[in-house]
């Protein structure tokens, strides 16, 4: 990735207010505080019904601090960055602390490393007038496609967050993201009413992805999707073998199994992958990874929300549990390292343990033979979120895009459905994995909080799950 | 309170020519508080601030709109904000509709959501109500191996909004919950389950309620097993009615309509449930959570008639959707953030009650499914072709007695034939923490998809 040679700026608060007001914070005892600093800005437009309904700007700006005492964490946030607001959300937050145990603390803080966005077009310096064009071409390949498009709706958005996080144990970081997405739903309408088909385009990267991504062809596979609907016939119901496209997007594996490698569910023993290091949980063609690192990806960073530095971590190896994801606190209570997964959705948040980019790597079969291998089934070419209860293991997940395997053939479109399934039943009944691979975005909530993520797979068919259609 | 009405009068007095502004300030304050394993897990507390513009620049074409907004209330931030929204104004495209709310004589009922003893409530007390909760659910019952978080939580919020057509008015209110998560475990099985209480202030809240919920609810799923595919008469839960019906009243929207994404487009006077079927949204019925005077654009809210006896009678609509549809606002203007344009949503739904309960519900019906989970809702439900297919989890019963749990099966059909097959509409109203009310609903001859 090409960086630019814009100027460092300045931090978002002066390091020595940082560190005096960590001191203020640990005053009452506790044994770790942070602030967290976050100025992010945005910016967003719409379009509908063939008009520009909307362009947006927001900005928020603030800090959130912890102090962290035992098991309890006192935390409080404020969008007063002046040393008053930040004093008295530090006294806030060691509210918690009641030993009262007293006395000077200092801390020191490593000298600042200098960060620049990783972007070769920073989107603030991008006419505005451009942006809203990359609508209006979309809407009007979207409506040309069909004279049954009857509706088309697109979002462009670009956000930059700048953060610094500076803690007790001398960490004082900073990370400059910048993002940019754009989505695209078109309506179809026909003899048995409307359907709906929709594709999105995110990256952590700046304004230059649009010299590369075609926003037309992204509208022509939104209107394709509704088009198709139109005349696909119900889903069936019941257990049948499942192939799913590389690019129809791995949130498969982060619902059946990402959440419950999360290490918070693990140390409540809230999943069904608690105490299980080393067995084998899936299938021996899986091996699962998240990467923070992967240039340009929706759920890349250089530093995660604790200041540690993003990584790659394999979490399965061939069928074999290898570890959980982990945050500050989480590492700390077992006594290890992090793995660069403490995310937060903004400064008004606690930072809890996310995944990043989490994929299944490639296998070695050709993803035509896996088709034509499959005698009866469905094939899935785009996924559409997913749900999971981490405690008991069961998920399910649904399609934007599904069809009929016959005699391994991709014959008729079937209308969207849910599949369910249970993560390790499912992990352990896949019986092919491709050679293909892609990437797609998603935004996965946990706990009132959502965060930008990478979901990434290989073409793979599945034999134990079920498919929730309404044909018999 | 009469802060923010200054502010935001200052920034409508700042309205330059022929532009026409509207204004939106918020500020609260919040505490929460979870307990786990018998110690704090975590407290946290803060005050936040917001304000959000909207400008308009008429033109002969008609008006173009610009938004921006911030999360603070500094002067310099606010100036920022109204500069940015000019600047912003001058991409989007004309439309004639694009007009802000005017006063329309509706007086606002007088309903009361602000609790003066909040302010008053010591941080001591709420850290003892989620430490309690937290140790009871614990204790409660020897198959409850864990509790994942017991939470305390609550808000204040004021705000105003102000505009050059007209519009000047302001809201407050405050709330408090109290949830829990449990897990029960059965040898190598694990089930979660989770109740809830809420009020606008902590001695509203009814901690046995959550207490009783978590235990019963992850207990009585031990042992849930997959059942056959078929075709089952199906009871919903009160709090699973309450969502299907939040999802079913997308269609309601007149912003949808007019947008073509409604599956009740040219529907009016026609048969769209069961006879049994009377929806009312109704925002001035202060028994409901999300009860509120005002609309997002400072309209009185008001009571609608959706569907009487199973025939639809109209829409819920906003300023500019009633504009496009030929009509006017019904108050049911709703706002994503601080600075988006307002749509048009139901707000506050109730469905007229039966005369059975949840129990006599399962009698009448005699054989089939009592759901009382849902999953995968945001991506299985398409509330614009109404295709629907979902997770469950849930109990059998039979001549109405409550049988084995059952889990890992989806249902599948269309919001449309939910609202038609509708054959019991109880009478055990539970006013909830979202957009609808709920109650026990059965259905008759779902597809359920299983092993």
């Amino acid at each position: 990735m090409a960086q630019t040679s814009a100027p460092t700026l300045p931090p978002l608060i002066d390091p020595a207010l940082a560190q005096n007001v960590l001191d203020h914070a640990l005053r009452r005892g506790g044994e770790m505080a942070e602030i967290f600093v976050e100025d992010r800005s945005t910016t967003g437009a719409s379009l509908d019904d063939g008009r520009v309904e909307e362009l947006s700007s927001g900005r928020d700006r603030g800090a959130g601090i912890r102090v962290i005492v035992g098991d309890t964490t006192g935390f409080a946030h404020t969008a007063d960055l002046s040393e008053n607001g930040l004093r008295a959300a530090a006294e806030a937050a060691a509210a918690v602390a009641r030993e009262g145990s007293g006395g000077v603390v200092t801390v020191a803080l490593g000298s600042r490393q200098g960060v620049s966005p990783r972007a070769e077009v920073l989107p603030e310096s991008v006419d505005k007038a451009k942006k809203i064009e990359l609508l209006l071409r979309a809407d009007s390949a979207a409506r040309a496609s069909g004279g049954a498009i009857t509706q088309v709706s697109a979002g462009y958005g670009d956000s930059r967050r700048r953060i610094m996080v500076a803690n007790s144990q001398g960490t004082f970081r900073e990370d400059d993201q910048i993002r940019v997405r754009f989505a695209i739903t078109a309506v179809a309408s026909g003899d048995a009413g409307l359907q709906t088909g929709s594709e999105s385009f995110a990256r952590t990267v700046g304004f230059e992805a649009f010299s590369t991504v075609d926003v037309e062809a992204l509208a022509e596979t939104a209107a394709r999707r509704a088009l198709t609907k139109l005349n696909a016939r119900p889903a069936p119901s019941g257990v049948v073998p499942v192939v799913l496209a590389a690019d129809g997007g791995g949130v498969l594996f982060h619902e059946a199994c990402g959440h419950g490698l999360e290490a918070d569910a693990i140390e409540k023993q809230a999943s069904v992958y608690a105490g299980r290091v080393g067995e084998l949980v899936a299938s021996p063609l899986v091996t699962l990874v998240d990467d923070g690192t992967i240039s340009g990806e929706w759920g890349t960073f250089v530093i995660d929300d604790e200041g540690h530095t993003a990584q790659r971590n394999v979490l399965i190896e061939n069928g074999i549990l290898t570890d959980y994801m982990w945050d500050w606190l989480r590492a700390r209570n077992a006594g290890r390292k992090g793995s660069g997964n403490g995310r937060r959705q903004s400064y008004q948040h606690l930072p809890m343990v996310r995944m990043t980019n989490t994929f299944l790597m490639p296998g070695k079969d050709d993803p035509k033979e896996i088709v034509a291998g499959t005698k009866n089934g469905i094939f899935v070419a785009k996924l559409h979120g997913g749900q999971v209860n981490p405690v008991n293991g069961d998920f399910v997940f649904g399609t934007g895009e599904v069809y009929l395997i016959e005699n391994g053939e991709i014959t008729e479109p079937l209308r969207d459905v849910n599949l369910i399934g249970n993560g390790p039943e499912v992990l352990a009944n896949i019986d092919a994995v491709g050679t293909d691979f892609a990437m797609v975005p998603g935004s996965c909530g946990k706990d009132g909080q959502s965060v930008p993520v990478g979901c990434g797979q290989a073409t793979m068919r599945l034999t134990g799950i079920t498919v929730g259609g309404t044909a018999a | 309170m009469s802060e923010l009405m200054d502010i935001a009068n200052g920034v409508v007095s700042r309205a330059k020519g022929n532009e026409e502004i509207e204004v939106y300030v918020s500020r609260g304050h919040d505490t929460d508080v979870t307990a786990y394993d018998g110690d704090i897990e975590s407290l946290s507390s803060a005050d936040s601030g917001g304000v959000g513009v909207r400008v308009l620049l008429p033109s002969p074409d008609g008006a173009r709109v610009g938004t921006a907004w911030a999360g603070s209330l500094e002067p310099h931030v606010i100036d920022a904000v109204l500069a940015d929204a000019r600047d912003n104004a001058r991409f989007a495209t004309p439309d004639p509709f694009m007009v802000l709310a005017k006063p329309d004589g509706v007086v606002p009922a007088e309903i009361d959501l602000w609790r003066d003893s909040f302010a008053s409530v010591p941080t001591d007390k709420k850290v003892q109500l989620a430490l309690d909760l937290e140790a009871a659910v614990r204790s409660g019952d020897p198959r409850i191996r864990q509790v994942e978080g017991a939470s305390y939580g609550d808000a204040s919020v004021e705000m105003a909004l102000v505009s050059t057509a007209g519009i000047s008015a302001s809201a407050r209110r405050t709330t408090a919950y109290l949830s829990v998560m449990a897990i029960a475990a059965d040898g190598e099985d694990s089930q979660s389950g989770g109740g809830y209480s809420v009020g606008r202030v902590l001695d509203e809240l009814d901690p046995e309620k959550p207490r009783r919920d978590a235990i019963e609810r992850s207990v009585r799923l031990l042992g849930a097993e997959k059942i056959p595919t078929d075709t089952y008469n199906i009871v919903f839960d009160p709090e699973i009615s309450s969502t299907l019906l939040a999802l079913a009243s997308s269609a309601l929207s007149g912003e949808a309509v007019v947008r073509g994404r409604s599956f009740f487009a040219n529907r009016v006077g026609e048969s769209v449930a069961a006879p049994l079927v009377t929806l009312v949204d109704d925002p001035t019925d202060a028994r409901m959570f999300s009860a509120s005077a005002l609309d997002a654009e400072g309209l009185a809210s008001r009571r609608n008639v959706l569907i009487e006896k199973g025939v639809l009678r109209g829409f819920v609509y906003d300023t500019v959707s009633a504009a496009r549809a030929g009509t006017t606002s019904t108050g049911s203007a709703v706002r994503g953030g601080l600075a988006s344009n307002p749509g048009a949503s139901c707000r506050a739904l109730l469905l007229e009650p039966g005369e059975l309960d949840q129990e006599g519900i399962l009698k009448a019906v005699g054989e089939g499914i009592l759901v009382t989970s849902l999953t995968g809702v945001h991506s299985g439900v398409n509330t614009i072709s109404g295709d629907f297919s979902v997770g469950i989890e849930g109990l059998r019963f039979s001549n109405g007695t409550l049988g084995a749990p059952l889990r890992e099966v989806t249902i599948g059909s269309t919001l449309q034939r939910l609202l038609l097959t509708i054959t019991h509409i109880g009478n055990d109203l539970e006013w909830l923490p979202a957009m609808a009310a709920g109650q026990s609903i059965a259905i008759s001859s779902v597809r359920v998809s299983g092993r």
